[in-house]
């Protein structure tokens, strides 16, 4: 585990948490949106909604630059518009349109754009760890402090594409950084039934590198822990796991009504909304914001994903001989 | 000119790409260890004197990692060169070859590349079922990737090199019997392939096959060892009567059809020779297509010489049952007549 003592106290100045609670809310809102289009008829794939997990991704991110990796996985759109993928390409992604950010070959479960460090993401449990390793060695080769963040939930902590990925970075000292997002449920297995020890973040230390685990709730926290293994990895210490225990809210695709779950234990995480807290913390205490910011905040994300959805609607769908594109690079 | 072995010339190319592209480098078990093997077939022995252990990089026994840590640095500006010690290891590591780099161009929409080249000795060499299988057929059948199979010194460098240009992912296949390993990692039963190789730069260009022996009676297709098997064939036929023309593809995907279809059209008779098991298989696609676009050029059946569908065996006799012999691509072509 790594000494928390050691790590920089947050800052956590109001125009910082606004801005968290923005992103953050971009995401829900996104989502939701997309849960009300695909009831619509107007997105024509599966989902799976980021809801509840918000503050991981936007922690995460919050403390990385531009020039940093991350690579998602099938429920990747937090991840993605946390790095600064656009909303407009990725609403017309999921809308199967031409001017999506895979041009309309990817769908749901790809989205992501390199130009801002989002690689395409990887909807193969566990398989984008190995990538992110050598994603990792490329920036210690090209001689760039670049890192790498590879997302992956509790079960694909068992698949053995994360260990192999884990042990190399260790090995190699890979500037890259494992955020385990523990929501409890692998589909609609809990985790009790497929992991044997208390926590993911205590095989860390099997491999050598160091294990956290953080409340992935609380973004302020989120970004905190991930600054100091990002940091650490800046400096060519190698690799850090970090678990953070969050809860999906909502279903884990879009046919999932969650009868493998309680109500009680919903509504119990509902209380712990990272939104809800965030909003919380803003609105409470010496530095308190007028809840009228809030609602401006709240108008902004409308109007925005208002925007990326009136962009994905006017957008032209792909031609069906375009199947035949970028199968090879020479014919992109 | 030089005459090198595959093993060299391989080892050549990789030097020379290495030195010209400094974002070149090599990741695999046992390539780079002071002391080791150079790769189980010595392609690597001695690189990492002048290149060092960055960029001949030993790693951990893990397939996946391999595979996938050459897909992410691709992906970010290197050009790696992987290795697998068994082309049968490759099967460790199919969801990164079928899943992520075949389809990361694809699925991104044309926005991704990923510039990767994957190295995996084939065929039946004493080791039993799983050190043994020729795998080329899988992935020829995944969209994405590109394959190669030199069966030449010069063109195991040449293409070698167009490999590492290549912005997509690209496996090679190569033939143990046919590297001309030396010493502790020489080949029981191997033939020599070594032949000149010019010291001046060159390239073999992906997507170009070759006529190895021009003939007007029959075309005989073949890769890798099944080469020399057809070769073989022809010396012994021309003596009998029947003058065959050798066509090795060196390029399974994309395939130069053209230079087989022209061929066919000559000879009107068609043997494909594959060291893999028939059914579902590379000759049967061979067969497929000169079915479809030369149909009317043929003058009798078209027919394939393969292993039979079993796991390759180990003992000696079984195996060179196993392995498709002279004498059976001989039987087949007379067959025809």
């Amino acid at each position: 585990m790594i000494d928390m003592a050691d790590a920089p106290m947050p800052t956590t100045s109001v125009s910082r948490m606004l801005h968290l609670y923005r992103e953050m809310l971009l995401i829900r809102r996104f989502e939701e949106r997309c849960n009300a289009l695909f009831l619509q008829g107007k997105i024509p794939s599966t989902l799976h909604l980021y809801i509840g997990q918000e503050a991981v991704a936007v922690g995460v991110s919050s403390v990385l630059r531009e020039d940093d990796y991350v690579l998602g996985t099938h429920r990747p759109h937090g991840h993605g518009l946390a790095k600064g993928v656009s909303p407009d390409a990725m609403m017309a992604e999921l809308f199967a349109k031409v001017t999506g950010c895979c041009k309309g070959k990817g769908g749901s479960m790809h989205v992501g754009d390199m130009s801002v460090g989002a690689f395409p993401a990887i909807a193969i449990v566990g398989a984008n760890a190995p990538i992110a390793a050598g994603s990792a060695l490329s920036a210690k080769m090209r001689g760039t402090d670049q890192v790498t963040v590879a997302y992956f939930g509790e079960g694909g902590a068992n698949e053995g594409a994360v260990h192999e990925a884990m042990n190399m970075a260790a090995v190699l000292r890979l500037p890259v950084i494992f955020v385990c997002e523990n929501n409890l449920y692998g589909a609609s297995t809990p985790v009790s039934q497929v992991v044997a020890i208390a926590q993911i973040a205590d095989r860390a230390a099997a491999y050598g590198m160091p294990g956290v685990v953080v409340d992935g709730n609380d973004v302020i926290e989120v970004a905190r822990v991930a600054s100091v293994a990002i940091e650490r990895a800046r400096r060519g210490e190698g690799p850090t796991l970090i678990e953070a225990m969050t809860y999906r809210l909502c279903g884990h695709s879009r046919s999932d009504a969650c009868g493998y779950r309680t109500r009680e234990e919903e509504a119990e995480w509902r209380e712990k909304d990272p939104l809800v807290r965030l909003a919380h913390q803003l609105t409470t205490g010496m530095q308190a914001v007028d809840k009228t910011a809030l609602d401006e905040i709240e108008n902004e994300v409308t109007r925005r994903i208002d925007q990326a959805v009136a962009f994905a609607e006017a957008s032209p769908s792909p031609e069906p001989e375009d199947a035949l594109l970028h199968v090879f690079w020479e014919n992109t | 000119m030089p005459v090198m072995t595959i093993a060299e010339a391989l080892r050549e190319g990789i030097r020379e790409e290495m030195r010209r592209d400094p974002t070149v480098y090599c990741l695999g078990e046992d390539i780079g260890v002071p002391g080791g093997f150079g790769g189980a077939f010595t392609v690597t022995l001695g690189l990492s004197d002048e290149f060092g252990h960055d960029r001949i990089l030993d790693t951990p026994i893990s397939e996946i990692a391999i595979a996938g840590v050459a897909i992410g640095s691709a992906m970010t500006g290197m050009r790696p060169i992987a290795d697998v010690q068994y082309g049968d290891f490759l099967f460790c590591m199919m969801d990164q070859l079928a899943n992520q780099a075949a389809k990361m161009t694809y699925m991104s929409g044309g926005t991704v590349k990923v510039p990767m080249v994957m190295r995996a000795p084939v065929g039946s060499t004493r080791r039993g079922s799983q050190h043994a299988q020729s795998l080329e057929a899988f992935f020829t059948h995944i969209p994405g990737l590109k394959v190669l199979a030199p069966s030449t010194a010069y063109d195991a460098k040449g293409l070698l090199k167009s490999a590492v240009r290549d912005d997509n992912p690209v496996l090679i296949f190569e033939h143990k019997l046919l590297y001309g390993s030396k010493g502790g990692r020489s080949e029981q039963g191997a033939l020599s392939a070594a032949g000149e190789v010019p010291d001046e730069e060159y390239l073999v260009p992906i997507g170009k096959g070759i006529v190895r022996r021009e003939g007007k009676d029959v075309t005989i297709v073949g890769k890798l060892l099944t080469v020399y098997r057809a070769l073989g064939a022809a010396e012994r036929l021309a003596q009998e009567g029947i003058d065959a023309e050798v066509i090795d593809p060196r390029t399974l995907v994309p395939l130069d059809k053209e230079l087989i279809l022209e061929s066919v059209r000559k000879t009107g008779r068609l043997v494909v020779v594959e060291e893999d098991n028939a059914t579902h298989g590379w000759a049967a696609e061979i067969a497929a297509f000169v079915a479809d676009e030369a149909f009317f050029y043929l003058d009798a059946p078209i027919k394939r010489v393969s292993a039979p569908d079993t796991p390759p065996p180990f003992a000696p006799p079984m195996e060179a049952f196993y392995v498709p012999s002279v004498e059976r691509v001989i039987e087949a072509v007379k067959s025809l007549f």
